[in-house]
């Protein structure tokens, strides 16, 4: 084999390096800087303190997300407020661009940030948040960052950064047609563990990720990090270029070609190496369900709780146990069994156009049960817009369930939309850790079409149930 | 120049627990202040509401070194866990494995996150839970972890560790690359020069090329 064929996380990786020596870590240029109000005001107050300012401020984007409401646009808690007024002024006084609450762009970081054709093949992505990975859909790098982190990239434009090992995950097979991208990607993390791709970049391979819409692929990318993996990319092709040419502006067309010739080399060659491979075969795959309180605690939704003696290490049985006990469930209770309080549609995970469209489908001409509260938060005001033209609001209303602005809403328990006392929910999101949701919340992850079915049956459902 | 870390010797606790993700390490309804600091009362902040919980205990409140089990940090980039476990006064966690982000917060934040194979922190924990006057140090300078029943060698990120203990700032050694930096954003293509070169400015301009 020679030594020339490489893999695409390499080419994206060694395209990017700005300076490099024996021993230690590269340093890596920042092609895209995504910046929300939660994980940056000590960042810049640092940047301050030190003098310096942000070098390149065209090449970073802001927006409020974490701390929004999604009921009204007034901010009615005054830390979260500080938090959005800090990065108002943050933004102003560096010229970054910011789309805040009330503007039509304001949304999700993950989300609007594709939608506007910012997110391109073969880019360096960061963002003080963990679910940055969602824009390897696109091939791009894209990892998330601590707070020291924003601070380096804004004050230099680079990281210095270890290379990751890369891994190739390749779905074998073509999955059944009540198998969402939610699904695959769960089944993925229960199969290697919540800590399975610890130290790894992956590549998502196979027919089944080929297949899948922009919207899927940033699905999948997205919970890469609930794997352990900091970033996972899919190749660019023509699904990704019909995206990006929709989202290019006509004044930029000398540009376009060039562009394309880049990306379309942007494919790992033929004969390239990885760390480590690992398949799935998907054939038989069914919708998945999280019963524990790590992503990687997840069974297919006809199955049941596991018994804690059937897991391996002691450590494993210890977990499950504690992992019950939080989530007040018994061994061998069939998940189907599980009656649920609240559904939550929405998050970076799943609150794009094509979530809602698949969760308004099965809503259709149906009611969500009496004893459900359901929350559908549009992943941007983009997406709400989208959906309202194409009537999906009333869908969601007829039905019963509420239909919010945008923001990351009940995905993670920072902003109003939080879980009161002891709640249930069947949730979109990408993270069933004790108190994610609310202080004694029991979080059960699932795809859009299960949450739309779980709401109208009352407890944990697929569509081919009703 | 900050304060050059070489080694730190402390009292040990253990949390016995796998997995614990960075919404344990401080719930992200604690992460809303504007500063580094000011997060010591609410470390594990769920789990501080349960009498019994091991950081409640009188005895471990001289504790600076927290022992804990494998992927130790998972989940959330926030900083805030890294802040929270400092304010609280540990300057060290041994683990078995951490989450990616967390470790390059600690160390970014001086605070040494050393991972050391299972039965070696099983050990240290069981030691932690049978005296609450256990003493580990972790030397980073010879990259050992040292008690009074052994010595075992850790592996550090090396860049980190040369910043630590010439108490150097990240940001002004890399900014002695700048001219490499400048370099290579002469190189970069065209369409890359400005994230709004090609892309829409809003969802309304994208729907009339959509439409066109």
């Amino acid at each position: 084999m020679s030594t020339t064929e490489r893999n695409l996380i390499e080419k994206v990786w060694e395209s990017h390096i700005v300076d490099q020596a024996p021993g230690e870590p590269d340093l890596l240029y920042i092609d895209l800087h995504l910046i929300h109000e939660a994980s940056s005001p000590q960042a810049f107050d640092g940047l301050q303190l030190a003098g310096r300012r942000v070098r390149r401020p065209d090449l970073a984007l802001a927006l409020e997300d974490h701390n929004v409401p999604t009921n009204t646009l007034l901010v009615k808690d005054a830390m979260g407020s500080a938090q959005l007024e800090r990065l108002r002024e943050n933004c102003a006084d560096q010229g970054i661009e910011l789309f805040s609450l009330g503007d039509d762009r304001q949304g999700i970081v993950h989300v609007v940030a594709p939608e506007l054709g910012f997110v391109r093949p073969g880019m360096t992505v960061v963002c003080g948040d963990s679910h940055t990975s969602t824009h390897g859909a696109f091939g791009a790098l894209a990892f998330g960052v601590g707070t020291s982190d924003v601070e380096h990239v804004l004050a230099t434009q680079t990281l210095a950064l270890q290379r990751p090992r890369t891994m190739s995950v390749e779905f074998v097979g073509e999955p059944p047609a009540d198998v969402t991208p939610k699904d695959l990607i769960l089944a993925l993390i229960a199969h290697i563990g919540a800590n399975g791709a610890n130290g790894y970049a992956i590549e998502y391979r196979g027919k089944a990720v080929e297949n899948l819409s922009m919207e899927g692929r940033m699905t999948v990318c997205n919970m890469t990090i609930e794997a352990g993996a900091r970033a996972g990319l899919i190749a660019p092709d023509d699904t990704t270029l019909a995206y990006l040419r929709e989202r290019w502006d006509p004044a930029a067309e000398a540009d376009w070609d060039e562009a394309v010739d880049y990306w379309r080399s942007l494919r790992t060659d033929e004969g390239a190496a990885f760390d480590r491979v690992v398949e799935l075969d998907v054939t038989g795959l069914k919708p998945f369900v999280t019963w524990g309180t790590n992503p990687g605690q997840a069974v297919p939704l006809d199955g049941a709780v596991p018994a804690p003696e059937t897991f391996e290490t002691p450590a494993e049985q210890q977990a499950a146990r504690r992992a019950l006990e939080y989530m007040g469930l018994e061994p061998d209770v069939a998940l189907r069994d599980v009656e649920i309080n609240t559904v939550f549609l929405g998050s970076c995970t799943n609150g794009r156009i094509e979530d809602l469209r698949a969760a308004a489908d099965v809503l259709r001409g149906r009611k969500v049960a009496d004893t459900i509260t359901m929350l559908v938060v549009p992943g941007s005001m983009a997406v709400r817009a989208q959906a309202e033209e194409e009537g999906l609001d009333r869908v969601f209303l007829d039905a019963g369930a509420q239909w919010r602005l945008s923001g990351c809403s009940m995905c993670m328990g920072i902003n109003a939309d939080r879980l009161q006392g002891i709640q249930r929910v069947a949730s979109t999101s990408n993270r069933n850790y004790e108190g994610r949701q609310g202080t004694h919340a029991r979080t059960h992850l699932v795809s859009p079409v299960v949450a739309a079915a779980t709401a109208v049956v009352g407890r944990l459902a697929a569509p081919t149930e009703l | 120049m900050r304060e050059p870390l070489t080694t730190h010797t402390g009292q040990a606790v253990a949390l016995s627990r796998d997995d614990v993700d960075t919404d344990q390490i401080i719930p992200a309804e604690f992460c809303k202040r504007l500063t580094k600091s000011g997060y010591a009362d609410t470390l594990f902040g769920h789990w501080r509401k349960e009498p019994g919980f091991v950081l409640n205990q009188p005895e471990h409140q001289d504790a600076s070194v927290l022992v804990a089990g494998h992927n130790f940090g998972t989940g959330s980039s926030r900083e805030h866990a890294v802040w929270a476990l400092r304010d609280w006064g540990f300057r060290a966690v041994i683990a078995t494995s951490f989450g990616d982000i967390f470790l390059r917060n600690a160390l970014k934040n001086g605070l040494l996150a050393v991972a050391l194979p299972v039965p070696v922190v099983a050990g240290l924990a069981e030691r932690a839970q049978a005296d609450p006057k256990f003493e580990i140090t972790v030397d980073l300078e010879q990259l050992t972890v040292t008690t009074d029943g052994g010595t075992w060698e850790f592996e550090a990120d090396h860049r980190a560790r040369w910043l630590l203990l010439n108490g150097l700032d990240d940001i002004d050694v890399t900014l002695r690359k700048a001219d490499a930096i400048a370099d290579f954003e002469q190189r970069r293509p065209a369409w890359m020069t400005s994230i709004t070169r090609g892309a829409f400015s809003s969802p309304d301009a994208a729907k009339q090329r959509r439409a066109s």
